[in-house]
């Protein structure tokens, strides 16, 4: 059984594999099954990787409402950015949990998130992930998850139009 | 087709004015571009806000050529071209921070945040007429400001700013007077991104609302999912649910000037923003009418601008601000540097409500610029037909006496005759 104190890295690296398999294959209806109904999505801007939301601009700043508004958004085919939709292939690695704070599990993790689309050149999006995880009935669920981009501006990556 | 062909055809008397596409594809004419549009204009280089106190500086490319944008220890505004007297390498290569001396690692030459060359080392070697006054950083030939705005010229001779900005100054101040003291500041976190398409797309994008009804079609299904009303009256012209106008500000800038229906975190609620907020949006809105009466309040509550400072300054007061710079880095690749603008005594909640609807809209992850990049980058893929398919159709609203709509094009022609009118001139 998944508790908070109990919980191993082994089971995190799962969690975040099946995350990114589902983020791959557009499964975005059953990735936000994966979400807490408070959780928060954020791209800090690459100048400010450390700010809060609120105190600065984002790239993306979204609470439950709007995620689900942005999923509402790239399943609709005039969603142009993603449609056709991209190929994405995320690598994740370097998974560790940074604290353990009450119900709340930090974790963190590498990405390597590549982007193909027809008529397009590749486009690489590097950075780590930090979330902070719960256990809901049993199960993992993400509470907020913040992907910060190594990338010192997004330059030749255009868009963050897609989960990253 | 021949090198003689025109860059557009404005023959308003006959109904014609067509773009020819070479304009955004030949990548024989961005050299030209560089030294007779961009050298030839008032180019914004930073806001004020960016370095509040003495020493304060931020490194940026302006125009292609790096600048320190600084405050020196007079607390005046400065811009130095990023260079060495010595040999030319940078003496500033850190991208914000405070200094009282830029320092070139290369030979240790060191300059003040005055310009001037302090210290040179063994500079017993150098002959008697070795002057360090001769060597102080190089300015561009022209700086001047307007409220906190800062921009720099490659053209001595070129009008003073205030000359040049001239119908869009009240826009500007529009935009300001959100402000009760009449300070706005960039807030922390800049979005850059690329764009794989000519600059100049981006102006007309920046201002067209003929394409938001198909470009942006999910966002206007989210502002109806929080209750705003999205369709337009019947009868009369409007793709929008209210009526805006385009018009010519003078000197290449141009304006679109709508009646809000999107929110304005100044000061109209919409749901997003939550049953908490309405009370302190009211507020926001007294003070307004205490402050410039109830005919400006409304101008500043009830409208929305995108403006265009000619040629790559972008200032859209829409549902928030976002400050836009763009350049180019090949006929088909531009650069853009995007920032959010607020009141510097803007209230906690105030900030963090200005900057969620910020990016409802825009920016790389918001719900609709994505959508614009996406459209200019397709563009710019149709248009390598521009050897065969040479002209752009750009004559919505022409035969109309009078006002043009914002989605007619009057004021997209306007940027387009004052690019034609630079690039025919004698060098």
């Amino acid at each position: 059984m998944v508790t908070a104190d109990s919980i191993t890295r082994a089971e995190i690296e799962d969690f975040l594999y099946e995350e990114a398999a589902l983020l791959d294959r557009w499964r975005l209806e059953d990735w936000l099954e994966l979400l807490t109904d408070d959780a928060e999505y954020e791209v800090p801007s690459t100048d400010a990787p450390l700010s809060k939301t609120g105190d600065a601009l984002f790239l993306i700043a979204d609470d439950f409402n709007r995620i689900k508004a942005r999923i509402k958004r790239l399943n609709d085919p005039e969603a142009h950015a993603e449609s056709p939709r991209s190929r994405t292939r995320r690598m994740i690695s370097n998974v560790r949990i940074t604290k353990l704070q009450g119900a709340d599990i930090h974790a963190a993790a590498n990405f390597s998130v590549y982007r193909f689309r027809y008529g397009y050149d590749i486009r690489h999006f590097v950075g780590h992930y930090h979330y902070i995880l719960k256990v809901e009935g049993r199960k993992l669920k993400i509470r907020k998850r913040r992907a910060i981009l190594d990338n010192t501006e997004l330059g030749a990556q255009g868009a963050v139009s897609f989960i990253l | 087709m021949s090198e003689q062909d025109p860059f557009i055809i404005d023959d308003p008397e006959n109904l014609i004015f067509r773009l020819n596409r070479r304009t955004l594809s030949d990548p024989s004419i961005l050299d030209e571009e560089r030294r007779k549009v961009f050298d030839r204009s008032w180019i914004y280089c930073g806001h004020a806000s960016e370095i509040p106190n003495v020493g304060d500086f931020e490194t940026r490319n302006v125009c292609g050529r790096p600048v320190i944008f600084c405050r020196d220890e007079d607390n005046k505004v400065r811009v130095f071209l990023n260079s060495c007297a010595h040999r030319g390498a940078q003496v500033c290569r850190e991208r914000f921070g405070n200094a009282r001396r830029f320092y070139c690692f290369y030979h240790g030459w060191t300059y003040g945040c005055d310009g001037r060359l302090k210290t040179v080392p063994a500079e017993d070697s150098y002959p008697p007429n070795f002057n360090k006054e001769r060597l102080s950083l190089r300015e561009p030939p022209r700086v001047e400001g307007y409220r906190d705005f800062w921009f720099i010229s490659f053209d001595s001779e070129i009008m003073t700013l205030d000359e040049y900005l001239g119908d869009a100054k009240d826009y500007i101040d529009l935009v300001v007077e959100q402000s009760p003291s009449g300070r706005m500041e960039i807030v922390e976190g800049t979005q850059e991104y690329d764009i794989k398409a000519n600059w100049k797309l981006l102006v007309e994008n920046s201002f067209d609302d003929y394409h938001l009804v198909s470009t942006h079609k999910t966002w206007l299904d989210y502002m109806k999912d929080s209750g705003v009303q999205i369709r337009a009256p019947k009868g009369q012209g409007l793709l929008l649910p209210t009526h805006g106008v385009g018009k010519n500000l003078g000197n290449g800038c141009a304006v679109i000037d709508n009646i809000n229906f999107r929110g304005r975190p100044v000061a109209k609620w919409i749901s997003i923003y939550g049953e908490s907020a309405k009370e302190e949006i009211e507020q926001i809105r007294q003070e307004l009418v205490e402050r410039l009466g109830e005919e400006r309040a409304a101008r500043v509550a009830d409208t929305n601008r995108n403006l265009v400072i000619f040629p790559n300054l972008v200032i859209n007061d829409g549902s928030s601000v976002t400050i836009r710079a763009f350049w180019p880095l090949a006929a088909d690749k531009m650069k853009v540097t995007a920032w959010a603008l607020g009141p510097v005594e803007e209230t906690k909640n105030a900030r963090a409500r200005r900057l969620d609807s910020f990016l409802t809209f825009y920016g790389p992850g918001g719900f609709a610029t994505p959508d614009d990049v996406e459209a200019l980058e397709s563009v710019q893929l149709g248009l390598q037909t521009w050897k065969e398919l040479e002209w752009s159709e750009m004559t919505r609203g022409i035969d109309k006496e009078g006002e043009q709509l914002n989605t007619d094009e009057l004021h997209l022609r306007t940027f387009w005759r004052q690019w034609n009118k630079l690039m025919t001139q004698a060098a």
